[in-house]
């Protein structure tokens, strides 16, 4: 009898994805006050790949769960996991700190080992902080297989088969559970959340946990020492006409 | 007054006590662009640089290595880690690293780099630094966060410094008229249990200029409407500048291009000479991709398109109509 998928989904919640983010005056962060945040698009693509499993693997899905480790906030993006069915969760409460993807990858090992999963999908990168960190660390600290910017997951029995997209194309990976895979774009297409579903989503669980509760400490490695603007490109012209255009090319070629 | 200059001093002596690793990827027999990029990088932080190489081609790999930048060649020359799977890769690397006590470790951000990095630092215990742009010490980088949208220039208190490099952010190192550095080959002491195993690879072929360092790329969006119309109008415009063809995220998703021509904050990120972007609107993540290119050209019938607030030259027209004659007149 094959092992039954106990799978854990991390999610994140990230200014809008739509949103030029402004950078305060400081120039310590970007501005959050009345900035619409959203659930990082990469991990409502995880999101959205484990409720697949769950709905095409039926009884061999043991158990959805998600977790997001943020300010209470966070809860938001969760209940957007329990309204696309998982069927519980854990907010790690830090309040307003950062946390950098070690400690984030520590929590997260903590969080497997306490309820023993065995299959976690994360977004291969938060559009934030743009790290692409979290996955990799996490496969590195409990010493599991990583499977990278997966484009399509295939699991048959303990055996998961992910096409990853790599710098020239794709790749093929095969490996056995217990197995970290990150999401890629093209994974799947997000359905919406109907209201139903999130008021539904309002009377699961999640459970409320302090990142002392796992024993891991928030600590900060790096220092931000400044964020600034990027180089603002100067203003370009409009040419008239394709012949213009053509001189224009010829002149740079 | 006095402290803060004795702790100046430490850290001085400490740097140049420094020694890094890089990790060299080899494409076909060559060294890959985004590789060498990572080696000058590498050269600015200021310490020796060793090279760590592996897979069947690791032996003519490091003697294309210029030794006037690389002081020696760690060597695993063996096609178990041809595909470069980070189980296998990590604990080679922190192997190297360990028994010779590096202070930083560099790799290209490549997929393969993007997939080693993190794995390796939390093996060490360290948080690593993605995909910088500038070294401005030892310890300090400047970095894109929010799709290129700021830039951070972060401090790390690691005693070891981990960092993936932005290939088009640095020039990559010359390889003519210098003696290979020396080699030592190594092996891997543990074979690790579990690995996600290589089943096969779809590689895109094409007879065009590689994407990642193309000196001229044209791209294409949404507005092409078709692959028919992609292929046929940017490839003779393409073949004419010996450009390389990239695609904005909706291209791709409507199937016009395969996935890796991808250019934007989760797909390639290119800074060529030449960028000319054909029906594509400039969203922000894919800006994050092109807008370090030196001359932006956009050709749009929206005159409002974003695209245009960062395109050098611009042209308002039916690309239907403008494309075909700008390929005949170039």
């Amino acid at each position: 009898m094959s092992t039954k998928l106990r799978i854990l989904v991390p999610v994140k919640r990230v200014i809008d994805a739509s949103l030029k983010p402004r950078i305060n005056k400081a120039q310590t962060g970007v501005e959050t006050k009345g900035v619409k945040f959203s659930i990082n698009p990469f991990d409502d693509i995880a999101v959205e790949e484990a409720a697949k499993i769950k709905a095409a693997h039926k009884g061999a899905v043991e158990k959805l769960h998600a977790v997001s480790i943020g300010g209470t906030k966070s809860q938001d993006v969760l209940r957007i996991a329990l309204a696309k069915g998982f069927d519980t969760s854990t907010l790690v409460d830090v309040g307003e700190q950062e946390v950098e993807p070690l400690q984030v990858s520590k929590i997260l090992q903590k969080v497997v080992e306490k309820d023993n999963f065995n299959l976690v999908i994360l977004g291969k990168q938060a559009i934030d902080d743009d790290s692409n960190q979290t996955g990799q660390m996490l496969a590195g600290l409990l010493n599991w297989p990583q499977a990278t910017n997966a484009s399509e997951v295939i699991i048959e029995g303990d055996s998961v088969t992910v096409t990853k997209e790599i710098d020239g194309g794709a790749e093929t990976v095969k490996a056995k559970l217990p197995l970290i895979i990150t999401t890629d774009l093209r994974l799947n297409e997000p359905k919406f959340v109907t209201l139903p579903k999130m008021m539904k989503a309002k009377k699961k669980p999640i459970e409320t946990l302090k990142p002392e509760d796992l024993g891991v400490s928030v600590e900060q490695r790096l220092k931000v020492l400044k964020l600034e603007e990027p180089p603002v490109r100067k203003a370009g012209i409009k040419v008239k006409d394709v012949d213009e255009l053509v001189a224009r090319i010829k002149e740079l070629i | 007054m006095l402290l803060t200059r004795g702790v100046g001093l430490a850290t001085r002596t400490l740097r140049r006590l420094g020694s890094t690793l890089a990790f060299v990827e080899g494409q076909g027999g060559n060294i890959t662009v985004a590789s060498l990029a990572g080696l000058t990088a590498a050269s600015q932080i200021g310490n020796t640089i060793s090279v760590l190489v592996a897979g069947s081609n690791a032996n003519s790999i490091a003697s294309q290595l210029p030794k006037d930048v690389v002081s020696k060649v760690f060597i695993a020359e063996d096609p178990f880690f041809d595909h470069n799977a980070a189980e296998l890769i990590t604990p080679l690397v922190s192997q190297v690293f360990r028994d010779h006590n590096f202070t930083h470790f560099v790799t290209p951000a490549s997929t393969v780099g993007k997939n080693i990095l993190p794995r390796l630092a939390a093996v060490l215990d360290r948080q690593p630094i993605s995909e910088i742009t500038a070294v401005k010490d030892a310890s300090t980088f400047v970095r894109p966060i929010y799709a290129g949208n700021a830039l951070q220039t972060v401090q790390t208190t690691e005693p070891q410094v981990l960092v993936s490099v932005r290939g088009t952010s640095f020039e990559p190192v010359k390889l003519e008229g210098s003696a290979a550095p020396p080699v030592e080959s190594v092996t891997l002491k543990e074979v690790p249990g579990s690995i996600a195993e290589f089943v096969n690879e779809q590689l895109l072929t094409s007879d065009k200029p590689d994407l990642g360092s193309a000196t001229r790329v044209v791209s294409g969006g949404r507005g092409l409407k078709s692959k028919e119309n992609f292929d046929s109008l940017l490839n003779p415009l393409a073949d004419k500048l010996g450009a390389a063809i990239g695609a904005s995220r909706a291209a791709v998703d409507l199937g016009f291009v395969d996935n890796s021509l991808q250019v934007g904050q989760t797909g390639k990120v290119v800074a060529p000479e030449l960028y000319i972007a054909v029906g594509l609107s400039g969203a922000i993540q894919h800006l994050a991709g092109m807008k370090d290119s030196k001359t932006i050209v956009a050709i749009n019938k929206d005159e409002d398109a974003p695209i245009f607030s960062v395109a050098d030259i611009g042209l308002v027209g039916d690309i239907f109509e403008v494309v075909p004659e700008l390929t005949e007149k170039l």
